[in-house]
């Protein structure tokens, strides 16, 4: 029952940020340029460029253009995209799986690295190997992302000739969803921008779960069951581990967002068919039906990233109740 | 796994040539795809470049900037204003219907619909079929561009476009910002054909089993051809041998590539001006021709081709560019600090005075650098130059208004024509006629407008040319404009993909001729 309230509670907050987020998009519109020179020759004349503003709509006020984008929104329709000629939520959602694959692929490396990495770290802060990850973590941290890319495609791409250098390889249809997971190509194809997007995540996460992990070590119950003789790995992994995930689901759950915000450069990069990479492309062409649907979509998955985060939290600590719902 | 795979296709392709074909696969990555496949939508590199892949025009462009005939066998005027095209024989498109006559006046009046078009063609009145492969093409006046216009006309295949679609849209409809028919199914004469396209990501391409050229020597079977928006990839991407054939090459890569073993690089000299334009209008200084030549005289442009473009171009003094009729050898680049700062002197303002420029900074080849360069140089001569450079989708709307006292502009003539070039950025701007619509100078001289009107009828090539170099000289004398240089064009690709013999100065390569060994 709780859950449900929370959800219904979610789900009125997600409805209220895509309304701000329609309206900012909106009023920055103007801002980004004309859409019209993205869409004719150089010698067509002005008149004849009017004329098509106005066919446009582009030329009405704008609480006429912001109430005819509701009207159209909330029948799911966000519009025609100008360079895809398809409705822009199509188009969005058609990039979905390449972005939603190396987010994924991307976690999945900063969990199984950073996690025992971290742990490592923690427990042996003096072995030479714990000096060398905290070194290399600084480095890491401080590389921006789209220089991670460029090397490692000149590294692994041109010297040593190992990995694709751009694009996505061989995808299988699975419905309206694509995969690059089930060929060989296609998953060579996602290893180096997977690893580009992971390492700006990745220093972060192995300091933090080293830093939380140090902490629990230091508490009263560890230590009561260091001195009852469990078996240090049961100490470890149950008792100290299951704590220290608590700020490091927090902290994913908002560098999620920022994960999100990264796969513009690296797509761009790779060029990677994702939704990154159509959003920058939108932005320079002015595509703006595009780039609205694009900040509602990505505003929708902070939303829901984050609910799902607030229940992982209880789950994995019930002690927490989840906030705004009387326990 | 890529060891594999290679074995894998190394097996195909034994069995293939083994069966007597031998499948040559042209992988290439432009910067970006085709907005639509609708060849009347948009007039842009894009859309031509496309164009000569899955359709013909009647005429093309030769590398020497002449005409070779290909849908026209040949052709002759009939009288002033007509010109006789006589059609080849046995085309088919690729939907299997013939092209006759009839579908060449179909393409020629829905040319004369397209917004983007219909500006060249406005001074063709009408085509008119005379037999099954003869079409009679008649201009208002006597017109000295009516071969350059008709490698505008690429033949569609009129029945293919016509009648209504599954969703009762007419098929002929051209749709500007819209889903239409025409922009997402085509049917050409040309040497491919489009199998699959997923718009921004690949387009794939076939050879088309019935095409009419069988002299062509072009041995490519398919075509993948992938948009890679960043530069440093793309040239990655040829390096590391995913792609065959990219374009354009960033100058700072062109050494990179020229040096490499595997790749081969093709350079020329292109035909896009790149200018700044004084705003007479917005300031009393740029009135007197005294300043204006103090101003060319202060930029130095040959040392901006040199550093800045790497010697990607050619320092201009004029508008047209070699080869064109209205190149006039005596105009050549004239930086001279000396004779600047005289100039300044005598026309009374040695102290100087402030200027407002822009430029964009994504839409030429080293745009925004070559505008704070300029910026430095004008700094010697005492004026004070407030630069503001933006992303050519924000430039545009402010290039309109007119906004900076400055403005950098590149035009490319759409008919190869020096004429083009000061119809559109030389003659006095009338709203009404649309002359003059890119002068934001607001330079106007009688002569010049009078003239650029007579060599749009006169069809004397060697009285032309004297004409429009004559327009070039008063350009030059009275400093109209501030030229910088032609932008170079280059290709690069793998040894072996000889693109040497297919590219050219339009920058539309004739992918149907190309060999690969």
């Amino acid at each position: 029952m709780e859950t449900l309230a929370f959800l219904i509670r979610r789900v009125g907050q997600a409805v209220m940020v895509m309304l701000i987020i329609s309206l900012i998009g909106f009023s920055i519109q103007d801002n980004l340029g004309d859409p019209l020179r993205e869409l004719v020759g150089q010698s067509v004349s002005e008149a004849e460029r009017e004329a098509l503003r106005d066919r446009m709509g582009l030329n009405d006020p704008f609480f006429v253009q912001y109430a005819r984008f509701l009207g159209n929104a909330v029948q799911g329709d966000l519009g025609t995209s100008y360079f895809f000629k398809k409705p822009a939520l199509e188009v969005i959602l058609r990039k979905f799986p390449a972005t939603f694959e190396l987010v994924l692929a991307a976690t999945l490396i900063i969990v199984l690295v950073s996690v025992p990495a971290g742990i490592f770290c923690a427990i042996k802060p003096k072995h030479i190997g714990a000096r060398l990850i905290m070194g290399l973590s600084i480095v890491g941290i401080s590389i921006p992302v789209f220089l991670t890319a460029i090397f490692s495609i000149y590294l692994f791409s041109i010297e040593l000739g190992w990995m694709p250098s751009f694009g996505r390889g061989d995808v299988v249809e699975l419905g309206w969803w694509n995969t690059g997971f089930l060929t060989g190509d296609g998953l060579e194809h996602l290893v180096l921008p997977a690893f580009a997007l992971s390492s700006i995540m990745l220093p972060l996460f192995i300091r933090l779960i080293r830093g939380e992990m140090m902490e629990v070590m230091r508490t009263e119950y560890v230590r009561f069951a260091q001195a009852k003789g469990l078996h240090p790995r049961r100490v470890l992994f149950v008792h100290a581990l299951r704590n220290t995930l608590l700020p490091v689901i927090t902290v994913g759950g908002v560098q999620i967002g920022t994960l999100i915000a990264y796969t513009i450069l690296t797509e761009t990069v790779f060029q990677w068919p994702g939704m990154g990479f159509l959003f920058l492309e939108a932005v320079n062409r002015v595509d703006t039906p595009l780039i609205i649907a694009y900040i509602i979509i990505v505003g929708l998955i902070f939303v829901i990233t984050n609910t799902i985060v607030d229940l992982i939290y209880t789950y994995v600590n019930p002690m927490v109740r989840i906030s705004g719902v009387k326990g | 796994m890529k060891k594999l795979f290679t074995l894998l296709g190394a097996f195909v392709l034994a069995f293939v040539v083994a069966g007597g074909v031998q499948a040559k696969t042209l992988r290439m990555a432009y910067d970006a795809d085709p907005v639509s496949l609708d060849p009347h939508e948009q007039l842009s590199g894009g859309t031509l470049q496309l164009s000569h892949m899955v359709f013909d025009p009647l005429v093309r462009w030769t590398k020497d900037l002449g005409f070779e005939g290909r849908i026209a066998e040949k052709w002759e005027r009939v009288d002033d204003t007509t010109v006789r095209f006589h059609l080849r024989q046995g085309v088919t498109f690729h939907s299997g219907n013939a092209l006759t006559a009839a579908d060449v006046v179909w393409t020629f009046n829905r040319l004369k619909e397209s917004p983007d078009f219909k500006g060249i063609f406005e001074p063709f009145v009408s085509m008119a079929v005379v037999d099954d492969h003869t079409v009679d093409l008649v201009t208002s006046g006597p017109n000295p561009l009516v071969l350059h216009t008709a490698t505008y006309i690429f033949p569609m295949d009129s029945a293919f476009y016509s009648g209504n679609d599954e969703r009762g849209r007419d098929k002929a409809e051209i749709v500007k910002h819209g889903d239409s028919f025409a922009s997402q199914n085509v049917s050409g004469t040309g040497p491919f054909v489009i199998t699959s396209r997923e718009q921004g990501v690949k387009v794939v391409f076939e050879r088309f089993a019935g095409y009419w050229d069988t002299n062509s020597p072009g041995n490519v079977t398919s075509i993948v051809f992938t948009p890679i928006k960043e530069a440093p990839t793309r040239v990655a991407a040829l390096l590391a041998g995913d792609v065959d054939f990219i374009a354009p090459v960033p100058p700072t890569d062109l050494p990179r590539i020229d040096s490499n073993d595997g790749t081969e690089l093709i350079t020329m000299t292109g035909t896009r001006i790149i200018t700044f334009q004084m705003d007479q209008n917005r300031r009393e200084e740029l009135r007197d021709p005294r300043v204006r030549l103090a101003i060319v005289h202060a930029i130095n442009n040959v040392g901006i081709v040199e550093k800045i473009m790497n010697g990607f171009g050619t320092a201009a003094g004029q508008m047209s560019p070699a080869g064109y009729l209205g190149y006039n050898e005596a105009l050549i680049p004239r930086y001279d600090l000396a004779k600047a700062q005289a100039l300044m002197t005598e026309a009374g303002y040695a102290d100087g005075f402030e200027l407002t420029m822009m430029a964009p900074n994504n839409r030429y080849v080293n745009d925004f650098k070559i505008a704070e360069a300029v910026a430095a140089m004008l700094a010697k001569i005492n004026i004070r130059v407030d630069l503001t450079t933006m992303p050519k989708a924000q430039y545009w709307p402010k290039y309109d208004e007119q906004a900076a006292d400055m403005m950098m502009i590149g035009w490319h003539s759409d008919t190869e024509d020096s004429a083009n070039f000061y119809e559109f950025l030389s003659m006095t701007r009338d709203a009404d006629t649309g002359r003059g619509q890119y002068n934001n100078g607001h330079y106007s001289n009688a002569d010049v407008d009078r003239m650029t009107l007579d060599t749009l009828t006169m069809t004397n090539d060697e009285e032309r040319a004297q004409v429009l170099q004559r327009i070039e000289q008063i350009q030059y004398d009275e400093a109209g404009f501030v030229p910088l240089h032609w932008q170079d064009l280059a290709w690069a690709a793998r040894s072996g993909v000889n693109i040497g013999s297919v590219v050219n100065v339009m920058n539309f390569p004739y992918l149907g001729d190309l060999v690969i060994d």
